[in-house]
Formats: C-alpha cells, sequence, structure tokens
C-alpha cells in the first residue's frame, strides 16, 4: 500500500495513484483541515508543506510525493495551536469564515521559515492565496506580529479568557 | 403546562450534549442538567451559559455580535458564554420562537437586535426572580453581575448555574425594558470573536468537511446551459471505475455519481458521457444580452422608482446636458467553500421514505427545509436541517437552495445512507446564481451657472425578484432595483436633493439567473450615480466633495459620514506621492441596508498602466455599533469584495452557457493588491443599519473616481481588467 508521511507519522492509504494529495489527505487520512477550493492550484486552500515548502496539495498527485518526503498539514503545525501564526491569528481576530484560512497559515508558516522577519514585499509575493471575505490585511498583520515586527496599525481587539467550567 | 416543561428538560440536556446542533452525538461532556430559560438562553449547573442564535455565521461575526446582545441584557459572566444554532424543524415546531433564519441583507443584528436583547433580558428578569422567591425576598432588592444574583440587605448571593432549573418554571414576564446602548458592558465592546481559534488549527467543521459513519459521496454535472436538460447518458462506460456505487439522473437538469469517495465520484462524473438537450437559449450569446440590455436604455416602457419635478422637460431646456451610458457585469459568488450538502433519507419498516435529514451550509436554514421537504417529498415536521458553519455565503447561499434539492434527491435513490454532495469549482461557476446585469443611461440637464437641475437615470436590466420570486414583482415593478436610489426611507435612499429627477427601470431578463450578491443592487447603482455625479462636477469644474454638499443639504446623515471619510482622508489638500508616484483620490457614498456610508480612494497610476490603490478611507455610520473590531473586519472585507468585482469580476456568456470556469479565467484580487484601509466609524445611534453589505458599494467608485482624477479617463463599463489604463 502506498505510504505518505504525514505529520511525523507513516500513513497508508488506498486510493488510486493519480489522486491529489488533498484528496488522500481528506478522504483517506481524516484530515479535513486542509481545504478544497478550486482544484487547479489557483486559490491555496489546500496550502501544505512537503519537505518544508508550501505546495498546493489539490494539484499535485499522491503518487508524486514518495514516504521519504514529509508532509505537514495544518493539523501538524503545532501540537496545541500554539505556533505563532496560530497565535497571532488568535490575537487579530484574522479569520472571517476562516475556510481559506488553514492554506494562509501554512503558506504564512513556510515564509516565516524561510525569511524570520520577511518585508511587506516578501509577504506580498508569498501570499498568493485566495480570501473572498476579505482578510488579506489582518492576514499581513498576523505575520507580521509572529514575526515580531511592529505593526503598521495596531488592530485592537479586547480578549476575554474563555473558562469552558 | 406539564408537556411544556418537558419538553425545556429535555431541549436543555440536549444542548449540553451538542446534539442539538448536529443530530447526532458530539461527545461534548456535561454535568447535569441544562436548563433552558427560554428560547435564548441555556444555564447549565457549571455556570455555561449557551446563547441561541437563529442567524447563520458565515464570517461575518453575527454570531458573535448576537450573543453580546443577548449576554448584555443577560447580565451573563461573557468568559463563559458559548453559542449553538437551534435547527429550522426545532424553530417549526415551536412555533417560530427563534423568529427568522434568513441571514441576509445585512440583517443579522439589525433585525433580530430587538428580540434577542428582550430574550436575554427576560432570561435575566426570570434568573433574579428565580433567587428572589428563593430567599423569600421582593426581585427589585436583588442585584445582578456577571451571573452572580446578590440581595444585599442580607449577603446572599446565587448564582445563575444555582437557580436557571427554577427560573425555567417560571412565566415569562411580558414587560422586558431594555438597557440604553450607553450603558453597555459587553455589547459595544472590541470584544474577541467566539469563533477564531478552531479556524486556525483546521478544526472548524465546513459542510464539506462533515463525516457520518457510512456515509457516501455525491459529485454532479448540470446541464452547462441554464434551462437545458440531459437527453441520455451512458453509464456502462463508468460504474466500473473505483468507488463508485450508482450513477444517476438528478431532476432533469443534472447527472450524478455516488461513489465511496468525493474524488472518485467526481473523476467518474466527469468521465460520463452525456448527451445533453441544451435548448433554445444554447444560441445566446454575451453580446445578444448587451443588446438586449442596450434596447432597454431607450424604451418607451419603464416601471418609475422615484420621480421629482420634471426631468424630462427640464432636460429638454437644460442649458446644458451631459449624458452617459454604464454597465455591470455578471457576477459569481465564488464562495470559497463551493455548494454541498448532506442529506439521509430514512425508510419505514414498509420501506416508504418518513424522514429527510440535511446537514448544509445555509444562510437560512427555514428555506433550506423548505427546500428539502419538497424535495423529499414529505411534510417539513419529518425533515430536518441542521446548519453547518459557512465557507462564504454572500446571498449565493440564501434564497435558493438548489444544491439541497440535488442532494435530497440523490439520497432517495440510496435510502437509509448519508449522501454528502459537493459540488467541484467548476460546477459552482457555472451553475450560480450571478449577480444581476444592468445597463444605466444617466442624463443630467445644467442651468446657466452649471447648477444641477435636471437628471434622468434610465436603468436597464435584470431584475432579482423577477428570476427568484416572481409572485412578488407586481406590475413589472422590482423594488429592490431601486436599492440606494428611494427618494426616503431608513433603508436605501438617494442622498441628493435634485429638483427635477426621474430613476427608472427597464426590465429585460437575459436566461442567466440572478441572485442577491453581498451588496446587491447598491453595488452598480452607487457606480452609476457616483461617478456620474464625479462626471458633472468635472464637467461644470467643480469640486466632487463641493457639488455634493451643495446637493446633500437636505440629507444631513449621508453628507455627515461622506465629510467624515473626506475629513479624515485630507480631502483638499494634495495627497503626498508614493514611490515618486502622484497620488490621486476619488470618493463616494450610499445608504444602503439601513446604514450610511463613504470611502475615499488614494491611486496611482504609471505611465505603463498599472494601477496601484493605496489608501481606502471609509467611513459608516450603521445607527448602533456593537462590536467595532468586527465592523472594520466587513469595512476591510468590503473592499476586496467590492475591488475584486471592479477589477476583475465578469462572467459572460457563451452558446448559452458561462465561459469562466475557474479561479483562472474568473481572477481574484490577492494580498499584494489590497490597499490600506482606515474605518471611521461614525454611529450617530437612533437606528440599526447593517455592515457587511453597504461598504461594497463604495469601494468601486470611490476607486473609479480617482483613477478619472490620476488619469482623464472616465471607466463605464467592467470590470477595470478590460480597460488599459495605459497613458
Amino acid at each position: 500500500m502506498p505510504t505518505l508521511n504525514v505529520n511525523g507519522r507513516a500513513r497508508e492509504h488506498q486510493a488510486e495513484p493519480d489522486t491529489p494529495l488533498l484528496w488522500v489527505l481528506r478522504e483517506h487520512l481524516g484530515l479535513t483541515g486542509t481545504k478544497y477550493g478550486c482544484g487547479i492550484g489557483q486559490c491555496g486552500s489546500c496550502t501544505v508543506h512537503i519537505d518544508g515548502v508550501a505546495v498546493r496539495s489539490c494539484a499535485m498527485p499522491a503518487s508524486a510525493v514518495g514516504a521519504q518526503h514529509k508532509i505537514v498539514t495544518i493539523e501538524g503545525l503545532s501540537p496545541d495551536g500554539n505556533h505563532a501564526l496560530q497565535k497571532a491569528w488568535v490575537a487579530l481576530d484574522v479569520p472571517q469564515c476562516g475556510y481559506c484560512q488553514s492554506g494562509m497559515l501554512m503558506a504564512a508558516a513556510a515564509l516565516l521559515q524561510d525569511k524570520p522577519r520577511p518585508s511587506d514585499a516578501d509577504i506580498d509575493a508569498a501570499i498568493t492565496n485566495i480570501c473572498r471575505c476579505g482578510t488579506y490585511n489582518r492576514v499581513k498583520a498576523g505575520i507580521r506580529r509572529a514575526a515580531g515586527i511592529a505593526p503598521a496599525a495596531e488592530v485592537e481587539i479586547v480578549h476575554v479568557p474563555r473558562r469552558s467550567a | 403546562m406539564e408537556l411544556q416543561l418537558t419538553r425545556r428538560a429535555w431541549l436543555g440536556c440536549s444542548a449540553a450534549a451538542g446534539s442539538l446542533v448536529l443530530g447526532f452525538p458530539t461527545g461534548a461532556a456535561s454535568q447535569g442538567h441544562a436548563a433552558e430559560v427560554n428560547a435564548w438562553v441555556v444555564v447549565q449547573p457549571d455556570e455555561r451559559v449557551i446563547i441561541r442564535i437563529a442567524r447563520s455565521e458565515m464570517g461575518q461575526g453575527t454570531l458573535t455580535g448576537l450573543a453580546q446582545l443577548v449576554a448584555e441584557e443577560l447580565e451573563c459572566d461573557w468568559s463563559r458564554v458559548s453559542t449553538e444554532y437551534p435547527t429550522p424543524g426545532q424553530n417549526l415546531a415551536r412555533q417560530r420562537v427563534w423568529g427568522n433564519f434568513s441571514t441576509g441583507g445585512s440583517r443579522g443584528i439589525r433585525e433580530s437586535q430587538d428580540y434577542v436583547r428582550k430574550g436575554g433580558a427576560a432570561a435575566r428578569l426570570m434568573l433574579v426572580q428565580a433567587a428572589a422567591e428563593r430567599w423569600g425576598v421582593a426581585a427589585s432588592e436583588c442585584r445582578v453581575a456577571a451571573g452572580v444574583i446578590t440581595h444585599a440587605p442580607s449577603r446572599r448571593r446565587l448564582s445563575y448555574g444555582q437557580v436557571a432549573a427554577d427560573a425555567a418554571r417560571l412565566r415569562p414576564p411580558t414587560d422586558v425594558p431594555l438597557k440604553d446602548p450607553k450603558t453597555w458592558t459587553i455589547a459595544g465592546r472590541r470584544l474577541a470573536r467566539l469563533d477564531t481559534v478552531d479556524k486556525t488549527t483546521g478544526r472548524q467543521v465546513y459542510g464539506a468537511d462533515l463525516q457520518l459513519p457510512g456515509m457516501l459521496h455525491a459529485a454532479i454535472r448540470a446541464c452547462p446551459v441554464f434551462g437545458g436538460k440531459v437527453r441520455s447518458f451512458d453509464a456502462a462506460r463508468v460504474t466500473g471505475m473505483p468507488g463508485v456505487r450508482k450513477v444517476l439522473r438528478v431532476g432533469d437538469h443534472a447527472v450524478a455519481v455516488v461513489a465511496d469517495t468525493w474524488w472518485r465520484a467526481h473523476r467518474a462524473v466527469t468521465a460520463l458521457p452525456v448527451d445533453w438537450d441544451e435548448g433554445a437559449d444554447a444560441k445566446v450569446q454575451q453580446a445578444d444580452i448587451d443588446a438586449m440590455l442596450r434596447d432597454g436604455l431607450g424604451a418607451q416602457q419603464a416601471v418609475v422608482g422615484n420621480s421629482q419635478g420634471d426631468a424630462r422637460g427640464a432636460l429638454a431646456s437644460a442649458a446644458r446636458r451631459i449624458e452617459a451610458v454604464y454597465a455591470y457585469p455578471h457576477q459569481n459568488h465564488a464562495t470559497m467553500e463551493p455548494m454541498n450538502a448532506t442529506a439521509r433519507i430514512s425508510l419505514s419498516a414498509a420501506g416508504i421514505p418518513e424522514r429527510c435529514e440535511v446537514w448544509t451550509p445555509t444562510q437560512n436554514g427555514e428555506a433550506a427545509l423548505a427546500a428539502a421537504a419538497e424535495a423529499a417529498g414529505l411534510p417539513a415536521s419529518r425533515c430536518e436541517v441542521y446548519k453547518l458553519h459557512l465557507g462564504g455565503g454572500f446571498g449565493r447561499r440564501g434564497a435558493v437552495h438548489d444544491w439541497v434539492r440535488q442532494a435530497v434527491a440523490i439520497a432517495r435513490e440510496v435510502p437509509g445512507v448519508p449522501v454528502k454532495l459537493m459540488w467541484s469549482r467548476e460546477e459552482d461557476m457555472t451553475h450560480g446564481l450571478y449577480h444581476p446585469v444592468t445597463q444605466c443611461k444617466l442624463s443630467a440637464g445644467l442651468d446657466t451657472q452649471g447648477r444641477l437641475q435636471a437628471l434622468h437615470m434610465r436603468i436597464s436590466g435584470q431584475s432579482i425578484l423577477a428570476g427568484l420570486f416572481p409572485q412578488n414583482v407586481r406590475e413589472g415593478r422590482d423594488p429592490v432595483v431601486f436599492q440606494g436610489l428611494n427618494a426616503g426611507g431608513g433603508e436605501a435612499s438617494i442622498g441628493y436633493t435634485v429638483p427635477n429627477l426621474l430613476i427608472d427601470h427597464a426590465m429585460r431578463n437575459p436566461h442567466v439567473p440572478p441572485g442577491f450578491w453581498r451588496g446587491v443592487n447598491l453595488n452598480q447603482n452607487a457606480i452609476y450615480l457616483e461617478c456620474f455625479l464625479d462626471e458633472i462636477a468635472h464637467a461644470s469644474g467643480r469640486d466632487p466633495l463641493d457639488l455634493r454638499r451643495e446637493l446633500m443639504k437636505n440629507h444631513p446623515r449621508h453628507l455627515a459620514v461622506l465629510e467624515a471619510a473626506a475629513a479624515r482622508a485630507g480631502w483638499g489638500k494634495p495627497a503626498p506621492d508614493i514611490g515618486g508616484r502622484k497620488v490621486y483620490r476619488g470618493l463616494a457614498q450610499t445608504h444602503g441596508f439601513g446604514s450610511y456610508v463613504a470611502a475615499v480612494a488614494e491611486v496611482s497610476v504609471s505611465p505603463a498602466g498599472e494601477l496601484k490603490i493605496h489608501r481606502i478611507v471609509a467611513a459608516t455610520d450603521p445607527g448602533h455599533v456593537v462590536n467595532p473590531q468586527q465592523v472594520e473586519a466587513q469595512v476591510e472585507g468590503s473592499f476586496v469584495y467590492g475591488l475584486t468585482a471592479a477589477l476583475y469580476g465578469e462572467c459572460t456568456v457563451k452558446d448559452g452557457a458561462i465561459e469562466q470556469t475557474n479561479f483562472d479565467r474568473y481572477p481574484m484580487m490577492r494580498l499584494a493588491e489590497m490597499p490600506k484601509v482606515e474605518t471611521v466609524i461614525v454611529p450617530s445611534g437612533g437606528f440599526w443599519g447593517g455592515v457587511g453589505e453597504p461598504t461594497i458599494a463604495v469601494a468601486a467608485p470611490a476607486v473609479l473616481n480617482a483613477i478619472f482624477a490620476a488619469t482623464g479617463r472616465r471607466i463605464r463599463t467592467l470590470p477595470l481588467a478590460r480597460h488599459s489604463l495605459k497613458a
């Protein structure tokens, strides 16, 4: 059976070799955090990391990714949602509907791995994902915050810690 | 009474277990029994408060905003608040206790604020009454803060969780006074959304993500030409493909494949040979639609939307006339999550369908329920809809639940099994309910001093109501066509007084189905009027703001918002150069969805024609503001939606079908093109306006007017991508 290395684990699956990686992740491995948006690599909702590089998984056949390559999905970005970007996203209430945000976060995480203190031009060039709700400016602010760059303009949000009980 | 108590107790328990929301256990543990104090408020013994939200969350923040309003009146502990959706079926069974589920027209907050606040206030009164009765004191001697009731004279305290079960048994109060918004402590604040964390970890479940035991998946292809039918298809060619369980016709217009995964279903339905009967509309080309609308610009017959004085007479005798024709194209909503629904038809022991359940992202759960019932051939009381989080709505998931009907039709063929139908992006792009297509001829008459004496706006084109709710079109009149141009009223009025004014509509409906598209008709109406006013200003040598001030004397709310945007932007002083490029400004204002909005855009255009939108200043007066940081998010988002439409948005017809099948041919604005947005919120109180849509309408005209200032080129047809701005 074909094997993929996803979020640090070897995972076997039974998908046909030409099945896009996205659908193996979503339908064979149960990782639905990675989204389908266009199927042609245009929108970036399906962005995952392969060996640290942001890849649009909807247009990549699963069979093209050998078991030696490390795939990371949004579920594996951090053990408990505490990646600097995830914290920044929460701090700034970046998502609106949120559907594109897994891809945004994965694209941003790959950028920060490559350039820990990206310029605005770096962000513009790296984040080409589509968001229809209109989160672009907060995405930019979130990346800057995660990178420790002073904000261009403060987004003031009052966080009341949630008590589950 | 006995029955009512039992039902309340049951509902409370089920809410605690999370099963109310999704129709199946979600495993959320709870201790003891939750008490439904009233339809809006459930209090658990551990002090958690569940606030029921009837409207749908699709990114616009209404879940958090409505919870803030309930919590404000409830005086509960915000840190313990969570939310849940009641189901449309329960709403039906309980005489629509949660009111309208429809989430469109920027109505989420403004049209439910009154009764949800009263729901919170009534629950508070009942909780306090329960404590007072336990203590044997007057309720008026009790105070409440953050979910704790205090009787100061005896220094006794009880929490909401301790008295909720008793409160639930009390008769609801009839007199429920509401707080003065000036005293709000939870509403009105820049609180964080309640639904952010799961959207950063991949845990948020959208309709597309739903997984049910034994579920199958369906992919669909409808006839590319609207109104076309399936003549035949060769199922044998795909039945042997991996995972395929069933190949079927859906209604008369589509074919679907059911398989064990969506990808396998999609691959098979894509490969399925289908012979389409495309019908007469297969001959329609875009040029035919354009010509049909052009004909309406000069047609004798038209429905009058707004009329003052004698516009035709004044135009005929005007010292100077200015004319222009504008056009706005069809556009697809393009929600990031394509249309999808999961449906299950259960059979009785006799093998007859007896129940239909649907899980779907919808802007209107009740309309989804009605669609499901009709498609299932069952009474609504035997159907249920579980609303799932929406990956974008923008109006596509509200009025017509075509995808729900399809999902139910497919589920009928595999009874007992949940089937998730998801559209491909291509299906979504080519079977939308499109932004209506219109053209507008504007004629202005100026007197010898250059003052505007007459204005005629002839709108020609598509009516959304005629397409979706023809029963609401009387004598050829679709009142929604005149959005933002009405003579008055609190919803969408024109902000100018022109002595002789005529705004009329010649309805021309192409075969492309129209829909409510975020911003609706305000979008093109604001472009037509605000750009044409800019033309009048330039033609008569006036400053665009000064001209408007003169025409807006009788419209102080419109004007105040425009002034707020202009002042923040520095209108009247030159904009500083950016990167050696000269920066130019344009402005626009409108009134829609109950709110007054205005924008100033700052742009530069390089000699090669490259447009850069540097900065937007946007002002909004929505009356009351429930969460300013979410208003800002909506205003910023409105520029992404509105500028994407202005820059790129166009669906065209070839041989009766939409040509743009995916984002490669239907481009979207990306992060690099996004201007800085400064939001100025100027709430004047006294009314409740929406915020999700109105600002979209000022995005394009502000930018188009700035482009004119920069280049001297007047863009009258969208999208901008069709035009060269090269010097």
